[in-house]
């Protein structure tokens, strides 16, 4: 029997994710791939792999599945208490599941999004290039269900070398992510006004974007001279921070659109973009300047 | 001979830099002249993953590998367009791509009432000029189209349809464009093409590219 990952039961959205579709942005299709890209890269090299293999990107945990054939699996991002067949095991470690083993993964303390990574990689049929289901354009697989039996590829050559990778510092106080200019800076007089206050992460968050909303205070207005201005629609990367009318900015990840129309004032680092993406809604958020 | 075309490069974060121009005209110029550079190019070129023109920009990312690649990038794009005549009319090569349309659209009436053209005259308009791909994002395959008869410039429906049938081809203030699937869609819909705009099975799934030429057809049964 050729090895694969059954999947027994989903909580909120289990999506297939790999490092995502470059090069189609011109053609109305943005690169997706994981929200969270280091925890992705984590979960991937502990199990020996250092290509894009698909893995699973679990939002709030919720997921059992069965294991056919023996299986190497990892799990990083949100920290999702796992056990197999209701033994703990550790979460950033490498796990062995035997034939038939059931792995279930309950609910995080913090964060949103848990990267299960099998060795050999999910071998489903990619779109594009890649495996990543974007959620915004539809392109690539469904989302996964109880009864998908999810093939698992060959192993790569390399061995994975370290057991498990040292657990992440925690944070105390508010998620603070670093800002690096954007193209509309001056639409808003500069960043000054997003990293004055602090920011409350909205209800309506998702692999597209997360609304930032003032803890306390006004809005974010525009500058006296762009207060009526119109922006064509422009080009967008991921952790670009736009400004809606409405005044509340709103962070883009992974599945964002390739072009948009809001003024983009600021984007996030690459790390910082990371971090949105395990962002929960209500979580305090603090924005300062990157250090050059 | 001119001075180049002007640019301003504008930071986009780590790994990206958006290219402003002064209109769609020098976006067109502009992205014709990157596009062979980062398919063929080299050093900083080759690690650019996208490049999207849109109505005023052209968004240049890269694959991340090198954090000086944007100061880089932005100085090789300014090369660039400084080898640019920017009063040079858009190059108008690329591959013409035939779309026969069947003229029965819901506005049509509607854009002949404010063409002041007679409805075969809208027809013949659409028909009787070459239209280019001047950017795309609004959805899988969809492609702004300009370059059109001047005559056909009308607004937007004022409230959108909730679901526009795909292949439904339509005029929006200086574009045309054809929907590649059914979605939500305030453009004044001339008619129908049985063309499949989008199909990720086929290579490439994209029927209209940045820099195509598509000719509409009248394919009859406009009644």
């Amino acid at each position: 029997m050729s090895p694969a990952l059954e999947v027994v039961r989903t909580g909120p959205l289990a999506l297939l994710e790999d490092a995502g579709r470059p090069g189609w942005a011109s053609v109305g299709v943005g690169r997706s791939g994981a929200a969270d890209r280091s925890a992705y890269r984590l979960a991937c090299r502990l199990v020996g792999h250092d290509d894009h293999p698909a893995v699973l990107e679990v939002l709030l945990g919720g997921l059992v599945v069965r294991a056919r054939g023996a299986l190497t699996v990892a799990l990083a991002g949100a920290p999702a208490p796992a056990r197999v067949d209701g033994r703990a095991v550790a979460h950033r470690g490498v796990v062995h599941l035997p034939d038939g083993a059931e792995l279930s993964l309950g609910t995080p303390a913090s964060g949103l999004r848990t990267y299960l990574a099998v060795r050999g990689g999910l071998a489903v049929e990619p779109v594009l290039g890649s495996r990543s289901t974007d959620t915004l354009s539809g392109v690539g697989p469904p989302p996964v269900a109880p009864g998908d039996v999810l093939p698992v590829g060959p192993a790569p050559r390399a061995f994975p070398v370290v057991d498990a990778a040292p657990p992440s510092a925690p944070e105390a106080g508010p998620a603070v992510l670093d800002l690096l200019p954007g193209p509309r800076a001056a639409w808003v007089g500069g960043t000054d006004v997003l990293t004055g206050p602090g920011w409350t992460v909205g209800a309506d968050s998702d692999r597209v974007g997360v609304r930032l909303a003032p803890v306390d205070g006004p809005a974010v207005e525009r500058a006296e001279a762009f207060r009526d201005a119109e922006l064509p629609s422009e080009g967008m990367v991921r952790g670009a921070v736009q400004l809606p009318p409405g005044g509340e900015p709103v962070v883009v990840l992974a599945d964002h659109p390739v072009t948009g129309g809001y003024p983009v004032v600021a984007v996030l680092t690459e790390g910082s973009a990371d971090r949105a993406a395990q962002l929960r809604p209500g979580e305090r958020v603090r924005l300062r300047a990157a250090r050059p | 001979m001119s001075g180049g075309l002007p640019v301003e490069v504008l930071p986009m974060g780590g790994h990206a830099v958006l290219v402003e121009v002064a209109d769609l005209a020098a976006v067109l110029v502009l992205e014709a002249a990157l596009r062979p550079r980062v398919l063929t190019g080299e050093g900083v070129w080759a690690r650019v993953t996208d490049v999207v023109p849109a109505a005023r920009t052209v968004l240049l990312t890269t694959d991340g590998s090198d954090p000086a690649d944007p100061a880089a990038l932005g100085e090789a794009v300014r090369g660039v367009a400084a080898s640019l005549d920017g009063s040079a009319p858009p190059p108008s090569e690329g591959e013409v791509v035939t779309v026969p349309v069947r003229y029965d659209g819901e506005d049509l009436d509607e854009v002949a009432d404010r063409t002041g053209l007679s409805v075969a005259e809208v027809v013949a308009a659409h028909t009787g000029t070459g239209w280019r791909v001047a950017f795309g994002g609004f959805a899988p395959g969809f492609a702004y189209l300009v370059g059109g008869d001047p005559r056909l410039r009308v607004p937007r429906r004022s409230s959108p349809r909730a679901s526009v049938p795909a292949g439904s081809v339509g005029l929006a203030g200086e574009f045309s464009g054809v929907y590649p699937r059914s979605s939500p869609g305030g453009w004044q819909l001339l008619g129908r093409t049985d063309v499949v705009l989008w199909d990720e099975r086929r290579d490439p799934p994209a029927l209209l590219r940045p820099g195509s030429v598509v000719r509409f057809v009248d394919a009859g049964g406009s009644g």
